[in-house]
Protein backbone atom coordinates (compact mmCIF):
# COMPACT_ATOMS: atom_id res chain seq x y z
CA UNK A 1 0.00 0.00 0.00
CA UNK A 2 1.18 3.60 -0.91
CA UNK A 3 0.12 6.49 1.46
CA UNK A 4 0.71 10.28 1.26
CA UNK A 5 1.17 11.34 5.23
CA UNK A 6 0.31 15.11 4.99
CA UNK A 7 2.48 17.15 8.14
CA UNK A 8 2.71 20.48 9.03
CA UNK A 9 5.12 22.24 11.77
CA UNK A 10 3.71 23.82 14.06
CA UNK A 11 4.57 25.90 17.17
CA UNK A 12 4.94 24.08 19.86
CA UNK A 13 1.80 24.40 22.22
CA UNK A 14 3.65 25.98 25.54
CA UNK A 15 4.95 28.36 23.29
CA UNK A 16 4.41 32.07 24.73
CA UNK A 17 3.19 34.34 21.78
CA UNK A 18 4.22 37.80 21.67
CA UNK A 19 3.27 40.33 19.09
CA UNK A 20 6.83 41.55 16.98
CA UNK A 21 5.74 44.31 14.49
CA UNK A 22 2.18 44.16 14.65
CA UNK A 23 2.76 40.16 13.57
CA UNK A 24 3.06 37.19 15.85
CA UNK A 25 6.36 36.92 16.90
CA UNK A 26 8.82 33.71 16.04
CA UNK A 27 11.32 34.54 18.81
CA UNK A 28 12.50 31.95 21.29
CA UNK A 29 9.35 30.26 19.66
CA UNK A 30 10.43 26.00 19.46
CA UNK A 31 8.71 24.19 16.81
CA UNK A 32 6.95 20.57 16.41
CA UNK A 33 5.60 18.90 14.01
CA UNK A 34 1.39 19.04 14.61
CA UNK A 35 0.25 16.36 17.24
CA UNK A 36 -2.62 15.55 15.00
CA UNK A 37 -0.10 14.83 11.81
CA UNK A 38 1.89 12.71 14.21
CA UNK A 39 -0.85 10.37 14.65
CA UNK A 40 -1.80 10.29 11.04
CA UNK A 41 2.10 9.29 10.46
CA UNK A 42 1.76 6.39 12.93
CA UNK A 43 -1.03 5.18 11.15
CA UNK A 44 0.94 5.09 7.60
CA UNK A 45 3.35 3.27 9.16
CA UNK A 46 1.09 0.78 11.36
CA UNK A 47 -0.47 0.21 7.76
CA UNK A 48 2.78 -0.31 5.70
CA UNK A 49 3.85 -2.71 8.96
CA UNK A 50 0.76 -4.88 8.31
CA UNK A 51 0.56 -4.55 4.59
CA UNK A 52 3.94 -3.72 2.86
CA UNK A 53 4.75 -0.51 0.72
CA UNK A 54 5.99 2.83 1.36
CA UNK A 55 5.31 5.86 3.07
CA UNK A 56 6.07 9.43 1.71
CA UNK A 57 5.84 12.38 3.66
CA UNK A 58 4.71 16.15 2.27
CA UNK A 59 4.80 19.25 3.72
CA UNK A 60 4.53 23.11 2.86
CA UNK A 61 6.43 25.39 4.32
CA UNK A 62 9.51 26.90 4.71
CA UNK A 63 13.13 25.48 5.37
CA UNK A 64 11.99 25.53 9.38
CA UNK A 65 9.77 22.49 8.46
CA UNK A 66 12.71 20.54 7.31
CA UNK A 67 12.43 19.03 10.90
CA UNK A 68 8.84 17.78 10.80
CA UNK A 69 9.69 15.62 8.01
CA UNK A 70 13.09 14.54 9.40
CA UNK A 71 10.96 13.65 12.21
CA UNK A 72 8.34 11.54 9.69
CA UNK A 73 11.24 9.85 8.38
CA UNK A 74 13.02 9.24 11.78
CA UNK A 75 9.66 7.31 12.86
CA UNK A 76 9.70 5.15 9.85
CA UNK A 77 8.97 6.94 6.53
CA UNK A 78 10.67 6.25 3.47
CA UNK A 79 10.67 9.58 1.89
CA UNK A 80 9.55 13.62 2.38
CA UNK A 81 9.03 15.85 0.13
CA UNK A 82 9.24 19.89 1.04
CA UNK A 83 7.25 22.48 -1.04
CA UNK A 84 8.47 25.87 -0.31
CA UNK A 85 5.79 28.16 -1.25
CA UNK A 86 8.48 31.42 -1.13
CA UNK A 87 5.80 33.82 0.29
CA UNK A 88 3.97 34.24 3.37
CA UNK A 89 1.07 35.31 1.47
CA UNK A 90 -1.05 31.90 1.74
CA UNK A 91 -3.94 30.38 3.17
CA UNK A 92 -5.21 27.27 3.64
CA UNK A 93 -7.07 26.87 -0.04
CA UNK A 94 -3.18 27.96 -1.31
CA UNK A 95 -1.56 25.15 0.91
CA UNK A 96 -4.48 22.86 -0.28
CA UNK A 97 -3.65 23.28 -3.89
CA UNK A 98 -0.28 23.17 -3.26
CA UNK A 99 -0.60 20.19 -1.92
CA UNK A 100 -2.18 18.31 -3.83
CA UNK A 101 -0.56 19.49 -6.71
CA UNK A 102 2.52 17.60 -5.21
CA UNK A 103 0.69 14.59 -4.10
CA UNK A 104 -1.00 14.34 -7.53
CA UNK A 105 2.68 13.95 -8.71
CA UNK A 106 2.76 10.37 -6.51
CA UNK A 107 1.09 6.85 -6.72
CA UNK A 108 -1.17 6.41 -3.72
CA UNK A 109 -3.97 4.43 -2.06
CA UNK A 110 -4.41 6.47 0.70
CA UNK A 111 -3.44 9.79 2.47
CA UNK A 112 -3.32 10.93 5.40
CA UNK A 113 -3.37 14.10 7.57
CA UNK A 114 -4.29 15.77 10.84
CA UNK A 115 -7.99 16.68 11.43
CA UNK A 116 -6.94 20.06 12.20
CA UNK A 117 -3.01 22.13 13.81
CA UNK A 118 -3.00 23.00 17.10
CA UNK A 119 -1.43 26.73 15.31
CA UNK A 120 -4.81 27.85 13.46
CA UNK A 121 -7.06 24.61 14.39
CA UNK A 122 -8.55 25.67 10.60
CA UNK A 123 -9.56 21.80 9.81
CA UNK A 124 -9.97 22.57 6.50
CA UNK A 125 -6.46 21.90 4.60
CA UNK A 126 -6.86 17.58 4.54
CA UNK A 127 -10.62 18.43 3.37
CA UNK A 128 -9.77 21.00 0.60
CA UNK A 129 -6.94 18.46 -0.63
CA UNK A 130 -9.59 15.46 -1.22
CA UNK A 131 -11.58 18.07 -3.14
CA UNK A 132 -9.19 18.82 -5.50
CA UNK A 133 -7.95 15.52 -5.91
CA UNK A 134 -11.80 14.69 -6.41
CA UNK A 135 -11.00 12.13 -3.45
CA UNK A 136 -13.90 11.69 -1.02
CA UNK A 137 -13.01 12.41 2.70
CA UNK A 138 -13.56 11.20 6.32
CA UNK A 139 -12.69 13.34 9.26
CA UNK A 140 -11.42 13.16 12.42
CA UNK A 141 -11.19 8.94 12.65
CA UNK A 142 -10.47 7.05 15.84
CA UNK A 143 -9.89 3.92 14.11
CA UNK A 144 -8.96 2.85 10.35
CA UNK A 145 -8.24 -0.80 8.44
CA UNK A 146 -7.83 -0.23 5.14
CA UNK A 147 -6.77 -2.98 2.16
CA UNK A 148 -8.10 -4.58 -1.12
CA UNK A 149 -8.93 -1.35 -2.46
CA UNK A 150 -11.31 0.11 0.77
CA UNK A 151 -10.73 1.29 3.93
CA UNK A 152 -13.22 0.73 6.83
CA UNK A 153 -12.80 3.93 9.21
CA UNK A 154 -14.64 5.47 12.73
CA UNK A 155 -15.29 8.52 12.85
CA UNK A 156 -16.35 11.44 15.54
CA UNK A 157 -20.19 12.82 14.20
CA UNK A 158 -22.06 15.17 15.99
CA UNK A 159 -23.05 13.44 19.63
CA UNK A 160 -21.41 9.93 18.64
CA UNK A 161 -19.36 8.14 16.11
CA UNK A 162 -20.16 6.27 12.87
CA UNK A 163 -18.72 3.53 11.27
CA UNK A 164 -17.73 4.79 7.51
CA UNK A 165 -16.99 2.11 4.17
CA UNK A 166 -15.42 4.64 1.43
CA UNK A 167 -13.01 2.90 -1.95
CA UNK A 168 -9.50 3.82 -1.99
CA UNK A 169 -7.80 6.23 -2.40
CA UNK A 170 -9.06 8.28 0.16
CA UNK A 171 -8.35 11.46 2.30
CA UNK A 172 -8.55 10.52 6.10
CA UNK A 173 -7.69 12.48 8.84
CA UNK A 174 -6.56 11.66 12.10
CA UNK A 175 -8.25 12.34 16.06
CA UNK A 176 -7.34 11.84 18.71
CA UNK A 177 -7.03 8.46 20.47
CA UNK A 178 -6.23 6.82 16.70
CA UNK A 179 -3.10 5.48 17.80
CA UNK A 180 -0.06 6.27 20.22
CA UNK A 181 2.99 7.87 17.79
CA UNK A 182 6.31 6.04 18.09
CA UNK A 183 9.05 7.74 19.45
CA UNK A 184 12.07 7.89 17.05
CA UNK A 185 14.55 5.87 17.70
CA UNK A 186 18.30 6.46 18.10
CA UNK A 187 18.98 3.65 14.66
CA UNK A 188 15.74 5.75 12.82
CA UNK A 189 17.13 9.06 13.64
CA UNK A 190 20.31 7.98 11.66
CA UNK A 191 18.83 5.83 9.13
CA UNK A 192 16.38 9.15 8.35
CA UNK A 193 19.46 11.09 7.30
CA UNK A 194 19.77 8.81 4.63
CA UNK A 195 16.53 8.69 3.43
CA UNK A 196 15.39 10.83 0.11
CA UNK A 197 14.04 14.67 1.03
CA UNK A 198 13.01 16.67 -1.91
CA UNK A 199 13.40 20.33 -1.22
CA UNK A 200 11.15 21.73 -3.98
CA UNK A 201 9.40 25.12 -4.84
CA UNK A 202 6.54 26.40 -6.55
CA UNK A 203 7.85 25.48 -9.92
CA UNK A 204 8.52 22.19 -9.05
CA UNK A 205 4.98 21.64 -8.74
CA UNK A 206 4.01 24.05 -12.21
CA UNK A 207 2.40 26.14 -9.74
CA UNK A 208 3.41 29.83 -9.86
CA UNK A 209 2.69 32.90 -7.12
CA UNK A 210 -0.58 33.62 -8.61
CA UNK A 211 -2.42 30.90 -8.54
CA UNK A 212 -1.82 30.30 -4.64
CA UNK A 213 -2.11 34.15 -3.73
CA UNK A 214 -4.15 34.02 -0.61
CA UNK A 215 -7.86 34.54 -0.16
CA UNK A 216 -8.03 35.31 3.13
CA UNK A 217 -6.45 38.58 4.39
CA UNK A 218 -5.12 39.06 8.10
CA UNK A 219 -5.62 42.58 9.11
CA UNK A 220 -4.72 42.66 12.67
CA UNK A 221 -3.10 40.58 15.37
CA UNK A 222 -3.60 40.81 18.89
CA UNK A 223 -3.30 39.44 21.98
CA UNK A 224 -6.48 38.63 24.09
CA UNK A 225 -7.71 40.84 27.13
CA UNK A 226 -6.15 39.74 30.28
CA UNK A 227 -9.29 38.56 32.27
CA UNK A 228 -9.52 40.85 35.68
CA UNK A 229 -8.51 39.46 38.47
CA UNK A 230 -10.04 37.26 39.96
CA UNK A 231 -12.00 36.64 43.64
CA UNK A 232 -11.18 34.00 46.47
CA UNK A 233 -13.39 33.69 48.36
CA UNK A 234 -12.05 32.90 51.69
CA UNK A 235 -13.26 30.27 54.69
CA UNK A 236 -13.25 26.73 55.50
CA UNK A 237 -14.39 24.93 52.32
CA UNK A 238 -17.68 24.70 53.36
CA UNK A 239 -18.04 28.16 54.50
CA UNK A 240 -16.58 28.97 51.10
CA UNK A 241 -18.77 26.60 48.95
CA UNK A 242 -21.71 28.47 50.39
CA UNK A 243 -20.75 31.93 49.88
CA UNK A 244 -19.74 30.89 45.98
CA UNK A 245 -23.22 29.72 45.22
CA UNK A 246 -24.91 32.99 46.91
CA UNK A 247 -21.60 34.57 44.56
CA UNK A 248 -23.15 32.41 41.16
CA UNK A 249 -26.40 33.78 42.03
CA UNK A 250 -26.45 37.09 43.46
CA UNK A 251 -23.14 39.01 42.40
CA UNK A 252 -22.86 36.13 38.66
CA UNK A 253 -26.63 36.37 38.20
CA UNK A 254 -25.49 33.32 36.91
CA UNK A 255 -27.41 30.35 38.15
CA UNK B 1 -24.51 39.67 -8.09
CA UNK B 2 -22.91 38.32 -4.78
CA UNK B 3 -26.01 39.43 -2.47
CA UNK B 4 -27.57 38.43 0.85
CA UNK B 5 -26.52 35.97 4.13
CA UNK B 6 -26.63 32.66 3.85
CA UNK B 7 -26.08 30.41 7.24
CA UNK B 8 -26.18 26.94 7.24
CA UNK B 9 -29.56 25.64 9.58
CA UNK B 10 -27.81 22.74 11.36
CA UNK B 11 -30.43 20.31 12.56
CA UNK B 12 -30.14 16.97 14.21
CA UNK B 13 -33.07 14.22 14.66
CA UNK B 14 -35.75 16.48 14.25
CA UNK B 15 -34.17 19.24 16.26
CA UNK B 16 -32.54 23.05 15.29
CA UNK B 17 -29.50 22.93 16.74
CA UNK B 18 -28.85 26.38 18.84
CA UNK B 19 -26.02 27.33 17.00
CA UNK B 20 -28.31 28.30 13.90
CA UNK B 21 -29.56 30.76 15.77
CA UNK B 22 -26.93 32.17 17.01
CA UNK B 23 -25.93 32.45 13.22
CA UNK B 24 -29.31 34.13 12.61
CA UNK B 25 -28.90 37.03 14.67
CA UNK B 26 -25.25 37.51 14.01
CA UNK B 27 -26.35 37.53 9.66
CA UNK B 28 -29.53 39.62 10.54
CA UNK B 29 -27.21 41.90 12.21
CA UNK B 30 -24.17 42.41 9.04
CA UNK B 31 -26.86 42.25 6.77
CA UNK B 32 -28.96 45.01 8.40
CA UNK B 33 -25.95 46.84 7.88
CA UNK B 34 -24.89 45.25 4.24
CA UNK B 35 -28.67 46.22 3.41
CA UNK B 36 -28.94 43.04 2.58
CA UNK B 37 -31.48 39.78 3.22
CA UNK B 38 -30.52 36.53 5.42
CA UNK B 39 -31.56 33.17 4.08
CA UNK B 40 -31.03 29.71 5.34
CA UNK B 41 -30.29 26.34 4.32
CA UNK B 42 -31.73 23.70 5.65
CA UNK B 43 -31.48 20.02 4.87
CA UNK B 44 -31.72 16.78 6.17
CA UNK B 45 -34.90 13.99 5.90
CA UNK B 46 -38.26 15.09 6.41
CA UNK B 47 -36.71 18.61 7.97
CA UNK B 48 -39.44 20.93 6.74
CA UNK B 49 -41.25 21.38 9.02
CA UNK B 50 -38.80 23.07 11.07
CA UNK B 51 -38.42 25.07 8.42
CA UNK B 52 -41.13 27.89 9.29
CA UNK B 53 -40.07 28.23 12.91
CA UNK B 54 -36.33 29.84 11.25
CA UNK B 55 -38.24 32.92 10.34
CA UNK B 56 -38.72 34.01 13.90
CA UNK B 57 -35.10 33.86 14.71
CA UNK B 58 -34.70 36.54 11.65
CA UNK B 59 -34.65 34.53 8.13
CA UNK B 60 -36.21 36.42 4.89
CA UNK B 61 -36.15 32.61 3.33
CA UNK B 62 -35.12 28.85 4.03
CA UNK B 63 -34.49 27.35 1.09
CA UNK B 64 -35.32 23.33 2.06
CA UNK B 65 -33.21 20.39 0.46
CA UNK B 66 -35.13 17.52 1.28
CA UNK B 67 -34.31 13.65 0.00
CA UNK B 68 -33.96 10.23 2.13
CA UNK B 69 -30.10 9.79 1.08
CA UNK B 70 -29.96 13.46 2.82
CA UNK B 71 -30.97 11.50 6.47
CA UNK B 72 -27.59 10.79 7.42
CA UNK B 73 -24.94 12.81 7.31
CA UNK B 74 -22.36 12.31 4.57
CA UNK B 75 -19.56 14.74 3.31
CA UNK B 76 -20.34 14.33 -0.60
CA UNK B 77 -24.45 14.29 -0.44
CA UNK B 78 -23.81 17.26 2.11
CA UNK B 79 -21.53 19.08 0.08
CA UNK B 80 -22.54 18.72 -3.32
CA UNK B 81 -26.70 19.38 -2.38
CA UNK B 82 -25.08 22.79 -0.44
CA UNK B 83 -22.48 24.07 -3.31
CA UNK B 84 -25.13 23.68 -5.88
CA UNK B 85 -28.08 26.14 -4.12
CA UNK B 86 -24.59 28.33 -2.75
CA UNK B 87 -23.71 28.91 -6.45
CA UNK B 88 -27.05 29.36 -7.74
CA UNK B 89 -27.73 31.85 -5.28
CA UNK B 90 -24.40 33.56 -5.11
CA UNK B 91 -24.88 34.48 -1.53
CA UNK B 92 -22.00 37.42 -0.23
CA UNK B 93 -21.51 35.32 3.11
CA UNK B 94 -21.90 31.91 4.00
CA UNK B 95 -22.12 30.94 7.19
CA UNK B 96 -21.80 27.35 9.26
CA UNK B 97 -21.66 26.57 13.04
CA UNK B 98 -18.44 24.89 13.94
CA UNK B 99 -19.49 22.24 14.80
CA UNK B 100 -18.31 18.71 13.72
CA UNK B 101 -20.54 18.78 10.68
CA UNK B 102 -20.28 22.54 10.04
CA UNK B 103 -16.39 21.62 10.10
CA UNK B 104 -16.55 19.43 7.70
CA UNK B 105 -19.12 20.47 5.15
CA UNK B 106 -17.69 23.62 5.19
CA UNK B 107 -14.17 23.05 3.99
CA UNK B 108 -15.34 20.86 1.12
CA UNK B 109 -18.02 23.38 -0.17
CA UNK B 110 -15.54 26.54 0.30
CA UNK B 111 -13.24 24.46 -1.98
CA UNK B 112 -15.77 23.57 -4.66
CA UNK B 113 -16.51 27.13 -4.72
CA UNK B 114 -12.98 27.78 -4.94
CA UNK B 115 -13.32 30.62 -1.96
CA UNK B 116 -11.66 31.38 1.57
CA UNK B 117 -13.02 30.08 4.66
CA UNK B 118 -12.58 31.12 8.31
CA UNK B 119 -13.03 28.06 10.48
CA UNK B 120 -13.81 28.93 14.41
CA UNK B 121 -15.13 32.14 14.68
CA UNK B 122 -16.07 34.12 17.87
CA UNK B 123 -17.30 37.39 16.26
CA UNK B 124 -18.32 38.89 12.83
CA UNK B 125 -18.66 42.68 12.03
CA UNK B 126 -18.82 44.76 9.21
CA UNK B 127 -15.74 47.36 8.85
CA UNK B 128 -15.79 50.15 5.98
CA UNK B 129 -18.45 47.43 4.13
CA UNK B 130 -16.56 44.50 4.30
CA UNK B 131 -17.22 41.69 6.72
CA UNK B 132 -14.62 41.27 9.16
CA UNK B 133 -14.49 38.01 11.40
CA UNK B 134 -12.60 37.52 14.79
CA UNK B 135 -10.65 34.17 15.63
CA UNK B 136 -8.43 32.86 18.23
CA UNK B 137 -5.19 31.08 16.89
CA UNK B 138 -2.06 29.59 18.73
CA UNK B 139 -4.69 28.10 21.23
CA UNK B 140 -6.25 31.08 22.03
CA UNK B 141 -3.35 33.14 23.06
CA UNK B 142 -3.45 35.01 19.81
CA UNK B 143 -6.39 36.53 17.80
CA UNK B 144 -7.18 37.99 14.48
CA UNK B 145 -9.14 40.00 12.83
CA UNK B 146 -9.16 39.02 8.97
CA UNK B 147 -11.57 38.99 5.77
CA UNK B 148 -11.89 37.69 2.61
CA UNK B 149 -11.59 40.66 -0.05
CA UNK B 150 -12.48 39.12 -3.36
CA UNK B 151 -13.12 35.67 -3.32
CA UNK B 152 -17.22 34.62 -3.10
CA UNK B 153 -18.56 33.95 -0.84
CA UNK B 154 -17.08 34.91 2.19
CA UNK B 155 -17.29 31.74 4.39
CA UNK B 156 -16.84 31.06 8.17
CA UNK B 157 -17.86 28.64 10.63
CA UNK B 158 -18.73 30.27 13.68
CA UNK B 159 -17.96 28.83 17.18
CA UNK B 160 -21.15 27.72 18.89
CA UNK B 161 -22.47 29.42 22.23
CA UNK B 162 -20.05 32.74 21.63
CA UNK B 163 -22.62 34.97 20.15
CA UNK B 164 -26.01 36.21 21.25
CA UNK B 165 -29.27 34.93 19.84
CA UNK B 166 -32.12 37.74 19.45
CA UNK B 167 -35.47 37.66 20.92
CA UNK B 168 -37.81 35.31 18.68
CA UNK B 169 -40.37 37.32 16.68
CA UNK B 170 -43.25 35.28 17.44
CA UNK B 171 -45.51 34.43 13.98
CA UNK B 172 -42.73 36.57 11.78
CA UNK B 173 -42.39 33.65 8.90
CA UNK B 174 -40.33 32.99 6.00
CA UNK B 175 -40.58 32.28 2.27
CA UNK B 176 -39.49 28.61 2.14
CA UNK B 177 -38.56 27.35 -1.02
CA UNK B 178 -38.10 23.75 -1.68
CA UNK B 179 -34.86 22.98 -3.74
CA UNK B 180 -34.48 19.83 -5.68
CA UNK B 181 -31.63 17.62 -4.07
CA UNK B 182 -29.03 16.63 -6.74
CA UNK B 183 -27.12 14.16 -4.43
CA UNK B 184 -24.44 12.98 -6.88
CA UNK B 185 -22.13 10.24 -6.22
CA UNK B 186 -21.67 9.78 -2.66
CA UNK B 187 -18.28 7.55 -1.57
CA UNK B 188 -18.59 7.06 1.66
CA UNK B 189 -21.54 4.42 3.41
CA UNK B 190 -22.48 4.84 6.88
CA UNK B 191 -22.10 1.33 7.99
CA UNK B 192 -23.48 1.74 11.47
CA UNK B 193 -23.90 4.81 13.75
CA UNK B 194 -23.14 4.91 17.64
CA UNK B 195 -25.21 7.77 19.66
CA UNK B 196 -23.83 8.92 22.63
CA UNK B 197 -27.24 9.08 24.70
CA UNK B 198 -27.03 11.51 27.48
CA UNK B 199 -29.94 13.05 30.00
CA UNK B 200 -27.15 15.95 29.65
CA UNK B 201 -26.51 18.94 27.17
CA UNK B 202 -24.18 18.61 24.54
CA UNK B 203 -20.78 19.89 25.51
CA UNK B 204 -20.59 22.68 22.93
CA UNK B 205 -23.94 23.78 23.75
CA UNK B 206 -24.48 23.60 27.49
CA UNK B 207 -24.96 26.71 29.62
CA UNK B 208 -23.00 25.54 32.37
CA UNK B 209 -20.25 22.96 32.21
CA UNK B 210 -18.98 20.51 35.50
CA UNK B 211 -15.58 19.74 35.07
CA UNK B 212 -12.80 17.57 36.47
CA UNK B 213 -9.34 17.35 36.30
CA UNK B 214 -6.80 14.87 37.97
CA UNK B 215 -7.60 16.46 41.03
CA UNK B 216 -10.60 13.72 41.18
CA UNK B 217 -8.04 10.90 41.82
CA UNK B 218 -10.38 8.36 40.20
CA UNK B 219 -13.60 7.59 37.84
CA UNK B 220 -15.97 6.79 40.78
CA UNK B 221 -15.50 10.19 41.95
CA UNK B 222 -17.12 11.62 38.99
CA UNK B 223 -20.24 11.12 40.83
CA UNK B 224 -19.84 14.19 42.56
CA UNK B 225 -19.51 16.48 39.33
CA UNK B 226 -22.63 14.62 37.57
CA UNK B 227 -24.96 15.09 41.25
CA UNK B 228 -23.39 19.27 40.44
CA UNK B 229 -24.56 18.97 37.59
CA UNK B 230 -27.89 17.29 37.86
CA UNK B 231 -29.15 20.33 40.07
CA UNK B 232 -27.66 22.96 37.69
CA UNK B 233 -28.37 21.26 34.55
CA UNK B 234 -25.08 21.24 33.27
CA UNK B 235 -22.94 19.30 30.84
CA UNK B 236 -19.80 17.21 32.43
CA UNK B 237 -16.12 17.78 31.28
CA UNK B 238 -12.61 16.66 32.40
CA UNK B 239 -9.08 17.70 31.39
CA UNK B 240 -7.15 15.75 29.42
CA UNK B 241 -5.45 13.71 32.51
CA UNK B 242 -8.58 12.23 33.31
CA UNK B 243 -9.00 10.89 29.90
CA UNK B 244 -5.40 9.55 29.47
CA UNK B 245 -6.06 7.87 32.82
CA UNK B 246 -9.28 6.01 31.17
CA UNK B 247 -11.33 7.72 33.78
CA UNK B 248 -13.71 9.16 31.00
CA UNK B 249 -14.37 9.12 27.62
CA UNK B 250 -12.34 11.38 24.74
CA UNK B 251 -16.06 12.68 23.88
CA UNK B 252 -15.68 14.96 26.82
CA UNK B 253 -12.01 16.17 26.91
CA UNK B 254 -11.88 20.14 26.83
CA UNK B 255 -9.13 21.48 25.46
CA UNK B 256 -6.40 22.31 22.80
CA UNK B 257 -7.18 18.39 21.84
CA UNK B 258 -10.59 18.23 22.75
CA UNK B 259 -13.76 20.59 22.44
CA UNK B 260 -13.55 23.72 22.62
CA UNK B 261 -16.65 25.49 24.63
CA UNK B 262 -18.12 28.48 25.70
CA UNK B 263 -20.49 28.18 28.30
CA UNK B 264 -22.12 31.06 30.64
CA UNK B 265 -20.48 28.89 33.76
CA UNK B 266 -17.52 26.56 33.32
CA UNK B 267 -16.77 25.25 37.27
CA UNK B 268 -13.29 23.57 37.02
CA UNK B 269 -12.62 21.18 39.90
CA UNK B 270 -9.10 19.78 40.57
CA UNK B 271 -7.72 21.50 36.93
CA UNK B 272 -4.28 22.58 37.54
CA UNK B 273 -5.32 25.44 34.05
CA UNK B 274 -2.87 24.18 31.53
CA UNK B 275 -2.47 26.03 28.24
CA UNK B 276 -3.98 23.19 26.37
CA UNK B 277 -6.76 22.91 28.93
CA UNK B 278 -7.52 26.87 29.32
CA UNK B 279 -7.01 26.31 25.29
CA UNK B 280 -10.76 24.98 25.07
CA UNK B 281 -12.89 27.08 27.81
CA UNK B 282 -11.41 30.35 28.33
CA UNK B 283 -14.35 31.58 26.35
CA UNK B 284 -16.44 31.00 28.99
CA UNK B 285 -17.99 33.92 30.74
CA UNK B 286 -18.03 33.29 34.08
CA UNK B 287 -15.30 30.38 34.91
CA UNK B 288 -14.99 29.28 38.96
CA UNK B 289 -11.78 27.13 39.76
CA UNK B 290 -11.58 25.09 42.91
CA UNK B 291 -8.24 23.47 43.89
CA UNK B 292 -6.45 22.75 46.87
CA UNK B 293 -3.33 24.78 45.43
CA UNK B 294 -3.88 28.44 46.03
CA UNK B 295 -0.99 28.91 43.34
CA UNK B 296 -2.63 26.48 40.57
CA UNK B 297 -2.82 28.68 36.96
CA UNK B 298 -5.96 28.23 36.96
CA UNK B 299 -6.89 30.96 39.48
CA UNK B 300 -5.29 33.37 36.89
CA UNK B 301 -8.75 32.73 34.80
CA UNK B 302 -11.33 32.45 37.14
CA UNK B 303 -13.84 34.99 38.13
CA UNK B 304 -14.55 32.92 41.28
CA UNK B 305 -12.03 31.12 42.82
CA UNK B 306 -12.60 28.61 46.44
CA UNK B 307 -9.11 27.11 47.43
CA UNK B 308 -9.67 23.93 49.33
CA UNK B 309 -10.13 20.09 49.10
CA UNK B 310 -12.84 19.46 46.14
CA UNK B 311 -14.18 16.82 47.98
CA UNK B 312 -15.27 18.98 50.88
CA UNK B 313 -16.58 21.86 48.47
CA UNK B 314 -18.25 20.02 45.88
CA UNK B 315 -21.08 17.85 47.70
CA UNK B 316 -21.47 21.81 50.01
CA UNK B 317 -21.87 23.93 46.66
CA UNK B 318 -24.22 21.31 45.35
CA UNK B 319 -26.40 21.23 48.53
CA UNK B 320 -26.18 25.05 48.67
CA UNK B 321 -27.10 25.50 45.55
CA UNK B 322 -29.80 23.01 45.35
CA UNK B 323 -31.16 25.13 48.42
CA UNK B 324 -30.89 28.15 46.12
CA UNK B 325 -32.76 26.49 43.38
CA UNK B 326 -35.59 25.33 45.16
C1 LIG C 1 -0.13 18.71 22.60
C2 LIG C 1 -0.87 18.67 23.90
C3 LIG C 1 -2.25 18.78 23.89
C4 LIG C 1 -2.97 18.76 25.08
N1 LIG C 1 -4.34 18.89 25.03
C5 LIG C 1 -5.04 18.97 26.20
C6 LIG C 1 -6.46 19.15 26.20
O1 LIG C 1 -7.11 19.20 25.15
N2 LIG C 1 -7.10 19.25 27.38
C7 LIG C 1 -6.44 19.18 28.59
O2 LIG C 1 -7.09 19.29 29.64
N3 LIG C 1 -5.12 18.98 28.61
C8 LIG C 1 -4.40 18.86 27.45
N4 LIG C 1 -3.06 18.63 27.50
C9 LIG C 1 -2.45 18.28 28.81
C10 LIG C 1 -2.16 19.47 29.68
O3 LIG C 1 -0.86 19.94 29.37
C11 LIG C 1 -2.18 19.05 31.16
O4 LIG C 1 -1.28 18.00 31.36
C12 LIG C 1 -3.55 18.62 31.66
O5 LIG C 1 -4.52 19.57 31.31
C13 LIG C 1 -3.51 18.44 33.15
O6 LIG C 1 -4.75 17.99 33.63
P1 LIG C 1 -5.21 18.32 35.11
O7 LIG C 1 -5.27 19.77 35.30
O8 LIG C 1 -6.44 17.53 35.34
O9 LIG C 1 -4.07 17.63 35.98
P2 LIG C 1 -2.91 18.26 36.84
O10 LIG C 1 -2.15 19.26 36.08
O11 LIG C 1 -2.20 17.14 37.45
O12 LIG C 1 -3.68 19.08 37.96
C14 LIG C 1 -4.44 18.49 38.96
C15 LIG C 1 -4.89 19.62 39.85
O13 LIG C 1 -5.76 19.09 40.83
C16 LIG C 1 -5.51 19.74 42.07
N5 LIG C 1 -5.98 18.84 43.12
C17 LIG C 1 -5.52 17.61 43.46
N6 LIG C 1 -6.24 17.08 44.46
C18 LIG C 1 -7.19 17.98 44.77
C19 LIG C 1 -8.24 18.01 45.73
N7 LIG C 1 -8.46 16.98 46.56
N8 LIG C 1 -9.01 19.11 45.79
C20 LIG C 1 -8.81 20.17 44.96
N9 LIG C 1 -7.83 20.19 44.03
C21 LIG C 1 -7.03 19.11 43.93
C22 LIG C 1 -4.03 19.97 42.06
O14 LIG C 1 -3.69 21.04 42.93
C23 LIG C 1 -3.75 20.30 40.61
O15 LIG C 1 -3.83 21.69 40.38
C24 LIG C 1 -2.30 18.63 26.32
C25 LIG C 1 -0.92 18.53 26.32
C26 LIG C 1 -0.20 18.55 25.14
C27 LIG C 1 1.30 18.44 25.20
Amino acid sequence: MKIVALVKQTFDSEAKIALEGGKIGRQGISLIMNPYDEYAVEEALKLKEKHGGEVTVVTVGSDEATEAVRQALAMGADQGILVNPGTEDIDESTIATILAKAVSGLEYDLILGGFRAIDDGSAQVAGRVAEILNLPVVNMVTKLEADGGKAVATADIEGGSAVMEVTLPAVITAQKGLNEPRYPSMKGIMQAKKKPLKKIGLGDVSLDASQVAAKVKVLTYSLPPARAAGKIIPGEPAEAAAALAKALREEAKII
Amino acid sequence: MAKGILVFAEQRDGKIKKVTYELLSAGKKIASQLGEEVSAVLVGKGVSSLAGGLGEYGADKVYVIENDALENYTTDAYANVVADLVKQNEPTAFLLGCSITGRDLAAQVAQKLDTGLLTDCINVMVENGQIVFTRPIYAGKAIINAAIPEARPVMATIRPNVLPVDEPQAGKSAEVINVPANIGNVRTTVKDVIRQVSARPELTEADIIVSGGRGMKGPENFKLLEDLADVLGAAVGASRACVDAGWVPLSIQVGQTGKTVSPNLYIAAGISGAIQHLAGMSSSKVIVAVNKDSEANIFKSADFGVVGDLFEVLPVLTQEIKKLKA
